[in-house]
């Protein structure tokens, strides 16, 4: 009966948009994952200028890729650190 | 120097060609001069959706060929001063044109016409790579399902990746009665999702089928609701500011009313 008044009055009553959206995102999250090759590089040499500011990494044993599973996708970074740099009192109060 | 607009939607069946056809009447009403280009070829259709399918002489791979003048394969459309299509080939497929030649083509285009409009194939193969190979904006059209969403999703992307920025969405076929009840995703939904700007949203609509059926743009329908839509969209696309349409008209109480005969 509420849901027929509902209707009636032509408020939402969580319909099936909600789940063609929900769909619809998880299918984006999946179709948007598969980047190219050439913009993992861009983002490795990013993540590298970033990180070194802190700690010495081995670039060349640094590995990064995207992990999906049915719900959601993570980017799954495997980076050695050889050492922690002194990080300046400037750059520890900003953190 | 005219400019070069392809639409476009990864989808087929969403209404690229409805709304390449009623864009380019729209813009020709204003007084300007357009040249409408099917792309899809070896799938003619925006001759029989502008009804000049009776008066095809040379196609697109004629000219690119070298077979026919580019001015010979235009077909001025009566009805409209200053519209022109240039149709697709009927018996070829999309490799009869490369890209190079659409641009080449559109290059040629834009020197005699204010507005060079694209019908693009559905699909991501060579089809839509020849068609928004000379274009330098973008109109994407999907409707308000999960499948054309996504391939829209899929066309942005790649649209980007050849450097056509900030395309525009058209958002087709909307219910209003289907989104109030939640039963269809709005134009926020979509909005959202995609993240890229609005031109226009075009309800669904009887009179787009009964114009089509003879041969006629529906923008020119004064009282069609998606006749509405169109030509506030061409207005847009010449740089005003127009508000978007209200979908449902009326109160509460003639929404009402028109539940209770049964009308929506």
């Amino acid at each position: 009966m509420l849901d027929f008044l509902n209707r009636f009055f032509g408020r939402e009553t969580g319909g099936s948009k909600n789940v063609a959206k929900e769909r619809l995102r998880l299918v984006l999250v999946h179709d948007r994952a598969s980047v190219s090759p050439q913009l993992l590089q861009t983002l490795k040499t990013d993540l590298i200028k970033v990180i070194e500011k802190y700690m010495d990494i081995d670039e060349e044993a640094l590995e990064i890729n995207l992990d999906s599973n049915e719900t959601q996708v993570a980017l799954v970074a495997s980076i050695p650190v050889k050492g922690m740099k002194r990080v300046s009192r400037h750059l520890a109060s900003g953190i | 120097m005219g400019e070069v607009i392809v639409v476009t939607s990864g989808k087929g069946g969403v209404g690229k060609t409805t709304t390449t056809a009623n864009l380019g009447a729209g813009l020709a009403a204003h007084g300007h001069r357009v040249a409408l280009v099917d792309a899809d070829i070896g799938l003619r259709n925006l001759d029989v959706v502008l009804g000049l399918e009776n008066r095809i002489v040379y196609d697109i791979t004629d000219v690119t060929g070298g077979h026919c003048r580019l001015r010979q394969a235009l077909i001025k459309d009566k009805r409209f001063e200053g519209l022109f299509l240039l149709p697709a080939a009927q018996t070829k497929d999309k490799t009869a044109v490369s890209p190079d030649q659409m641009k080449a083509l559109c290059e040629e285009l834009r020197q005699e016409f204010d507005y060079v409009i694209i019908d693009c194939p559905a699909g991501i193969e060579q089809g839509f790579r020849n068609a928004i190979a000379g274009a330098d904006k973008a109109i994407v059209v999907t409707t308000p399902e999960v499948a054309a969403v996504r391939d829209a999703d899929r066309i942005i992307g790649l649209l980007e990746a050849s450097e056509l920025r900030d395309p525009k969405l058209i958002i087709n076929r909307i219910r209003p009665r289907m989104v109030r009840h939640g039963d269809m995703m709005s134009i926020e939904d979509i909005i959202d999702i995609l993240a890229i700007d609005l031109l226009g949203v075009v309800p669904e609509d009887e009179a787009v089928v009964i114009s089509t059926n003879r041969g006629e743009p529906v923008v020119q329908d004064e009282r069609s609701r998606s006749g509405q839509a169109y030509r506030n969209i061409v207005r847009r696309i010449k740089g005003e500011q127009v508000p978007m349409m209200k979908l449902e008209e009326g109160g509460l109480m003639s929404r009402f009313l028109r539940r209770m005969m049964g009308l929506s």
